[in-house]
């Protein structure tokens, strides 16, 4: 009788830890929101706010034109509000290849992945039309779209959009560069595929 | 009188001593193999979701880079699930009458979230940014699986705290060069034994321990 007690218990203890093995305990769902969850407390059923209309945040105030909407003495501007510098270029061209390119394709003729798949073909950044358009210009397409293009204002930050821009602009120069433009040091780089030469800049 | 035992008694007691332990190990074991398989992680389990979203084609079949819908991964804790205007950007004119896509058509015109379903859900005691493991080098793909070769999203690794703790006490096995974050079949451009002790140097990964790194 005893022996068979202990085993019965052993038992119970044994499919008792399975199960509590299996279970959701309340800590790993604690009464707070996460980013995006459904609530039921507000009348949209998202728990995430949006700005209520007509306020600005503090900090957010974007007073200059010229960052933030690309615009000089109510025409698109010509130069950029920042520096470029090989770290925006690099960061261009990394945002390019990510928003981009898509549609743009790596090399801004137009012919991305997304177009072939039937997207209406945007113009290439050699035209003419565009290789004289100014950079706010292009900050402005990125921020508010054009064409069936939508707008990225959401996706790219300000900063990003620009140095996009400068890339744009490095994409346009490379099509009329020659070999004397790269300086010397650099040229033997041209040789190797660019996976390898942009994995060694990224360090 | 008889023996009450017979003689084989004494081998019998002998093995069930033996028997005793084997199955108190065994319960053990059991416990242990089931705490860590997929029917307590959850892991390869499909989740429904309010569209049939298939990351292969994306990914693998139109090569879109993760960030160019989780967008905050970067910067912030969460990765960030794109807003229906970001599906939008391409199906405003792909797919514009496919049936599938008709929550997503819905959810943009009557300006209504898609009610997708979490597959990643750490306990919310566990504290976890996105950020700064992609800062360090850490790829998407390291903990999420080939996504490129999804075409339902699913919990690949067990999110255990033995998971977590194996990176953190040796990243350079995992750690891979910033700018490969997002590639999907990564492979290194040299032995990982070489690049990665190089790569946790030079980003200055720390592999924090403490208990408090986590749970805070």
């Amino acid at each position: 009788m005893r022996r068979n007690s202990l085993v019965v218990r052993l038992l119970a203890v044994a499919a008792l830890s399975a199960s509590v093995a299996a279970c959701r305990q309340d800590m790993h769902d604690t009464p707070r929101y996460e980013p995006l969850e459904a609530t039921t407390f507000f009348a949209n059923g998202a728990a995430s706010r949006q700005l209520v209309a007509n306020t600005v945040a503090r900090g957010q105030l974007n007073e200059d034109r010229h960052l933030f909407e690309g615009v000089v003495d109510g025409k698109p501007a010509d130069t950029f509000p920042m520096p470029v510098t090989a770290a925006v270029m690099a960061r261009g061209q990394e945002r390019f290849d990510v928003f981009c390119s898509p549609c743009h394709g790596r090399t801004g003729v137009g012919n991305g992945m997304i177009v072939q798949r039937g997207f209406r073909q945007p113009p290439s950044f050699h035209d003419a039309r565009l290789r004289n358009a100014p950079v706010g210009y292009y900050f402005d397409v990125i921020t508010h779209g054009f064409g069936a293009m939508q707008d990225y204002s959401t996706q790219v930050p300000v900063a990003d959009r620009w140095a996009i821009a400068a890339y744009i602009r490095a994409l346009q120069a490379s099509r009329a560069a020659t070999v004397d433009d790269v300086p010397a040091d650099r040229r033997a780089d041209l040789a190797r595929p660019a996976g390898e030469r942009r994995e060694q800049e990224a360090r | 009188m008889s023996q009450i035992f017979q003689r084989s008694a004494n081998t019998l007691s002998k093995v069930s001593l033996f028997g005793v332990l084997a199955l108190v190990g065994g319960l053990v074991l059991l416990a242990m193999v089931l705490g860590r398989s997929s029917y307590v992680t959850r892991a390869n389990e499909y989740i429904e979701q309010p569209v049939q979203f298939s990351h292969l084609h994306h990914v693998l079949d139109d090569g879109i880079d993760c960030r160019y819908c989780h967008t905050s991964v970067e910067t912030s804790a969460f990765a960030g699930i794109p807003p229906t205007k970001t599906c939008m950007n391409c199906h405003s004119q792909l797919f514009t009458n496919a049936p599938i896509l008709e929550p997503v058509r819905a959810s943009f015109r009557d300006d209504t979230p898609l009610h997708w379903v979490r597959v990643h859900d750490l306990p919310d005691f566990v504290y976890f940014n996105h950020s700064i493991h992609v800062k360090k080098g850490m790829g998407c793909e390291t903990c999420h699986g080939r996504v490129d070769q999804m075409p339902l999203m699913s919990q690949q690794r067990s999110l255990q705290m033995e998971w977590c703790l194996d990176c953190h006490r040796n990243p350079e096995k995992y750690v891979r060069p910033r700018n490969a974050i997002t590639t999907m079949g990564y492979v290194p451009a040299e032995p990982q034994a070489v690049l990665g002790p190089k790569l946790v140097k030079e980003y200055g990964i720390r592999g924090n321990t403490s208990c408090s790194t986590c749970h805070r």
